[in-house]
């Protein structure tokens, strides 16, 4: 394992494509696995790229990686699909869309599944934004879902997250979630070569600016009109992505988002860690059951027992 | 295997071949059966799809031709495979290929190949008995 | 067709019936399924009686042949005039190779040809291009050049024979090249006809022959309607195909949805271009499937006819009756043939020519029994190629004209299929066209769950196909398939450099330069395709200069 880390740290597309496997897999070397990744981090810069389906996100995503392509970036996306409730399996529809991006060498795709979690990525997306970092990808582009519009997830991933909406698909801003207002840094109305597009930014622009106003913002989300399919508004698309990381890196608060984002993960971390923790004590001596036993039977209750439990694991000083 | 581990397949359509009927009935039939699928679409080189076979660490390559062309693509995906270092990928490959190609094939690389008729379970049954990653 | 009073009795009769005998026996004896339907899913009624037909008013829905609304026929006296026209879709190797094919074929009674070109042709890449490696010849007939053609089409004279040839994203330049060798031949251009398919928006949704981005395609497709129908009035400048759709997995109403769908369109297209509906309606022609349920096919055809006649009429505003028209070619359904036990296939292909000639079709291919298995061998094609002068010379299904009219069966499926024919129409309407619901994935979409839903039905032996889930049994693989050399691209690579090196270069490079030019503007391309493959452009030159203006298109495929 520790080979294959360090075959991903010297270039081996192979042993990055497996390495996000076993992270995917939740292999039980998985956390051993991050671990070694971890100081090799920080240096992608990390786009999110939300929206409904079918607004072009795909299409997006691979205009957006042919422009940093010819300024000699490389690039890591990674395409999120939802895997099935009932099988568990998943259609990856993504890459097909991708078709310009692929058989470049320095541009690697990786479709993912979100095997069972809500929210827009896969559990473990953000570990596979860190290997595409720590492989040396100047850029990391994320794919969500689409399904919903409360897929908020994103933001704690991504420095910049784009939220694509187009016309004709019921895409109002009134549709939308206040939380997506909250996580867009920038908006595109793409197939603007469809009717109802001027009207669509403009209703975006206006409530941008009433939101920005409200929230006394300091950034506000510029609207950028695209036609994805004819490489119309790209060019302006990625100036303004970049524009937004200059105001990020300036303002600090690339700095202090990236503290903030390492906080939340580190605190899920802790919890998940605690958590298994906890429950394998708990639950390997048997005695859990007893208790149930006990509790059914109003011998005892739920809440004063839970309290006891963690007290014997954690004693107070 | 760890309990999230599911196969994963690329299905694929070589060539300028835009019979797509049967592979994406299958690659919706993979789905159901629990694989997770990346069909790629038509128009495929060798190179493409060897790139995301190794770029989506798939477990198996699945090649549909029914435009007699199998005998040019499928050993040069075999053979793209192996320099890559994806000897382990199990490639399995459908369409209209005469009976007289198939040996010809095997030898090249391809496990197993299928033809008009086969009963979907069945191909799902030799994928899960014959996928070798884990 | 039937009074009130009569129809009341029959209605009352009838449930007397199903209560009373019916269900006695059904009652010892249950019947096979518990409900019964056709390939496409159907249902269909143990009985039907003159209450199923209730509102069939004749002179309305069915009239006579060669009027409107055409139901029962195109033409007045259809096939005790003409037989349609048996006409064999052949293509492979050389095109040398294939010309031998053709003149085999008319020598056992063919009465039309009909081109397989070969996937880089269709593509509009030349022999040589290096996505054509392995591809040459191998599915259809290379063809690169004006000498190729040439060679097709040796001693056979272009005024004597209809020539269909299926060519959608470079429909222009395949036809250029015909119209060039008929001057050749000294055959004027109103004295050619044929077909070509031209119809590209079924590539998109099916068959995957596509080149350039819609927009620019329909400009193509337009175009040639345009130029034809100013200078080769005989030619039917589109056919608009339903035969893929079915292949795909469509039902017998959806091909017949999809492809009408289509057709409005392409006469919107012509219309929005400046045409008028009665200068090129009588050009547009269709192809259709057959499947094996002989009575739902002819069902579908004549819901079709019906159905189309009313489009042109009412919404286009046709006024001549040769717009409002159906027309069409059918093709027995090569995805109902099977590899196991290939016999088998020629009883399948016999209905489905039944079908094909109840349902009034202009022109038949019929497939051969190895099918499932190669391109035809000689032998195959020879039976299937009798098989339609059986059932035209023999069976006497081509000697009373719609002969299945009346039926309450048939009549009651026309109607439904109709109606259902009609709901899409109306929601693919609803969505803005059928370029809006392509791109958004519906038709498509459709498409596959029947697929699928077929599929299905097959493996839980819900329905039977003999040979696959019933009545199977060991065989001996069949012998003597057909084999296409392997060297083609060689052969085609060597005859390119010659050709390209014997050209006069000035007169070739200007002539691309004027297309260039002219595919700039709204000009018609057609005269500037035709100068081009006379200066002995290819067919790759002639679609490189469109690649680098129009870019090429990747439809979304959907799974
Ligand atoms: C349907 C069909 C079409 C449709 C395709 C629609 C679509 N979107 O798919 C249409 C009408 C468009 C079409 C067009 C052409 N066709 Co066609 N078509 C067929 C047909 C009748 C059935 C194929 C089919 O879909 N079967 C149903 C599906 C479910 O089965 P399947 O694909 O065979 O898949 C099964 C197995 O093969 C296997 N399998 C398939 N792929 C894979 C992959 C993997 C990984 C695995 C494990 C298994 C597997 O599993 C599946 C389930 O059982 C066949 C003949 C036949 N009866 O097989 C000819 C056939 C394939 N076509 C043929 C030809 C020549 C053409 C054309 C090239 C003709 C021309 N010159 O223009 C065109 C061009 C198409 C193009 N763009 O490439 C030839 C090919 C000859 C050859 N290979 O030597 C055939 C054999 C007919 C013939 N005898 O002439 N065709
Ligand atoms: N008309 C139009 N269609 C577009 C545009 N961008 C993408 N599309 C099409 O919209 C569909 C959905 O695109 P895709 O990128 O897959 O969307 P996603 O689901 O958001 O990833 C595809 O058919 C694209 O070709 C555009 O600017 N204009
Ligand atoms: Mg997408």
């Amino acid at each position: 394992m520790d080979d294959l880390v360090a075959a991903v740290l010297q270039g081996s597309v192979k042993a990055m494509a497996r390495l996000i496997t076993l992270v995917e897999n939740e292999d039980a070397r998985a956390l051993q696995i991050m671990g070694a990744i971890y100081p090799h981090t920080g240096n992608a810069y990390v786009l999110g790229i939300t929206g409904s389906p079918g607004t072009g996100k795909s299409t997006l995503t691979d205009k957006i990686t042919s422009i940093l392509r010819e300024r000699e970036q490389t690039v890591g996306v990674i395409a999120v699909d939802p895997s099935s409730p009932f099988t568990g399996g998943a259609l990856l529809g993504d890459r097909i869309r991708m078709q310009r991006s692929s058989g470049d060498a320095e541009v690697f795709i990786r479709s993912m599944a979100t095997r069972g979690t809500l929210g827009g990525l896969a559990r473990t997306t953000n570990d596979v934004v860190k290997i595409m970092d720590a492989f040396g990808k100047n850029w990391v582009i994320v794919e969500t879902v689409g399904v919903g519009q409360d897929e908020v997830e994103i933001a704690k991933t991504a420095d910049t997250t784009i939220v694509v909406l187009a016309p004709g698909l019921g895409d109002t801003i009134q549709s939308m979630k206040a939380g997506v207002m909250e996580i867009a840094d920038l908006y595109v109305v793409n197939k603007a070569d469809r009717s109802g597009a001027d009207e669509l930014v403009n209703e975006v622009t206006f409530r941008v600016e009433q939101d920005a106003h409200i929230r006394k913002a300091v950034w506000k989300p510029p609207v950028v009109k695209t036609i994805a399919l004819e490489n119309q508004g790209t060019n302006s698309l990625m100036e303004a992505i970049e524009e937004h990381r200059s105001f990020l890196r300036q303002s600090g608060k690339l700095r202090k988002n990236r503290r903030e984002k390492t906080r939340q993960e580190t605190l899920a971390l802790l919890r998940e860690e605690i958590s298994r923790n906890v429950l394998e004590r708990v639950l390997g001596n048997g005695r859990f059951d007893a208790l149930i036993d006990d509790i059914v039977a109003h011998k005892k209750d739920p809440y004063t027992s839970v309290q006891e439990i963690v007290r014997t694991i954690f004693p107070e000083e | 295997m760890t309990a999230k581990k599911r196969v994963k397949i690329i299905m694929a359509k070589p060539g300028l071949d835009g019979h797509d009927r049967g592979a994406k009935l299958l690659a919706r039939v993979f789905a159901e059966a629990g694989m997770e699928v990346v069909y790629t679409g038509l128009r495929q080189t060798p190179e493409m799809i060897v790139d995301a076979a190794l770029q989506e660490d798939a477990d198996v390559v699945g090649l549909s031709s029914l435009s007699g062309v199998h005998n040019y693509f499928f050993p040069r995906v075999v053979q793209l495979l192996k320099e890559k270092g994806l000897d382990d990928v199990l490639v399995v490959g459908g369409g209209i290929i005469p009976e007289e190609d198939v040996a010809e094939l095997k030898k090249a690389g391809v496990a197993a190949i299928f033809g008009p008729g086969t009963r979907t379970d069945d191909i799902i049954k030799f994928i899960e008995d014959n996928v070798s990653r884990s | 067709m039937f009074d009130k009073e009569q129809l009341k009795s029959i209605k009352a009769k009838k449930e007397e019936w199903d209560c009373g005998p019916v269900e006695k026996v059904c009652a010892k004896f249950p019947e096979r399924r518990s409900v019964f339907t056709t390939i496409s899913g159907e249902e269909v009624d143990r009985l039907y009686t003159p209450a199923d037909v209730a509102d069939l008013d004749y002179e309305n829905k069915l009239g006579f042949p060669g009027e409107y609304p055409f139901t029962r026929g195109v033409q007045p006296t259809m096939y005790r005039g003409r037989l349609w026209t048996m006409r064999q879709y052949a293509g492979f190797g050389t095109a040398r190779e294939t010309n031998a094919r053709y003149r085999y074929l008319l020598k056992q009674g063919q009465t039309g040809l009909s081109v397989a070109f070969d996937l880089p042709t269709q593509s509009g890449y030349d022999s040589d291009h290096p996505l054509s490696m392995g591809e040459v010849g191998k599915v259809g007939v290379a063809i690169d050049s004006i000498d190729d053609m040439r060679v097709l089409f040796d001693q056979i004279p272009l005024d004597k024979v209809t020539t269909s040839m299926t060519i959608n994203a470079p429909a222009t330049v395949l036809l250029a090249m015909y119209l060039a060798l008929a001057e050749a031949q000294d055959v004027p251009y109103d004295k050619v006809g044929g077909t070509v398919q031209n119809d590209i928006l079924k590539e998109i949704i099916c068959r995957g022959q596509y080149i350039y981005p819609p927009l620019p395609s329909m400009r193509l497709t337009v175009d040639l309607i345009k130029y034809c129908y100013e200078y080769v009035p005989r030619w039917n400048t589109i056919s608009i195909s339903g035969y893929h759709i079915r292949e795909a997995g469509s039902t017998a109403a959806q091909e017949m949805a999809f492809t009408i769908a289509n057709g409005i369109s392409y006469v919107q297209a012509c219309m929005d271009a400046g045409m008028e509906i009665d200068s090129f309606g009588p050009r547009l022609s269709f192809f259709y499937n057959a499947f094996t349920n002989v009575l739902e096919e002819v069902a579908k055809f004549r819901a079709g006819r019906r159905y189309w006649a009313k489009i042109m009429k009412e919404r286009f505003g046709a006024k001549n009756p040769r717009s409002m028209m159906m027309r069409y070619h059918v093709q027995t359904g090569g995805v109902t043939l099977t590899a196991q036990q290939p016999l088998n296939n020629v009883v399948r292909v016999a209905l489905q020519t039944l079908a094909t000639a109840y349902g009034g079709a202009q022109s038949l291919h019929t497939n051969s029994f190895d099918e499932a298995l190669c391109l035809p061998t000689e032998e195959a094609v020879t039976v299937a190629l009798r098989t339609q002068q059986i059932v035209a010379e023999e069976s006497g299904a081509a000697d009373s004209i719609d002969p299945l009219a009346g039926s309450y069966y048939v009549e009651a499926m026309t109607d439904r299929i109709e109606e259902e024919i009609d709901e899409y129409i109306k929601k693919i309407d609803a969505m803005g066209g059928t370029l809006k619901a392509i791109e958004e994935g519906y038709i498509q979409r459709e498409i596959q769950d029947s697929a699928y839903r077929f599929q299905k039905e097959i493996e839980a032996n819900e329905r039977i196909y003999v040979g696959i889930n019933k009545y199977t049994m060991e065989e001996p693989p069949l012998k003597n398939l057909l084999k296409v050399d392997p060297k083609q691209q060689e052969i085609e690579t060597e005859k390119l450099k010659k050709f390209r090196a014997a050209r006069d270069q000035e007169v070739w490079k200007s002539a691309l330069d004027r297309l260039d030019e002219v595919s700039r503007t709204d000009e018609n391309v057609m005269p500037a395709v035709i100068e081009a493959v006379k200066a002995k452009a290819t067919v790759g030159e002639v679609c490189d200069v469109w690649r680098n203006i129009w870019g090429e298109y990747r439809p979304k495929e959907f799974v």
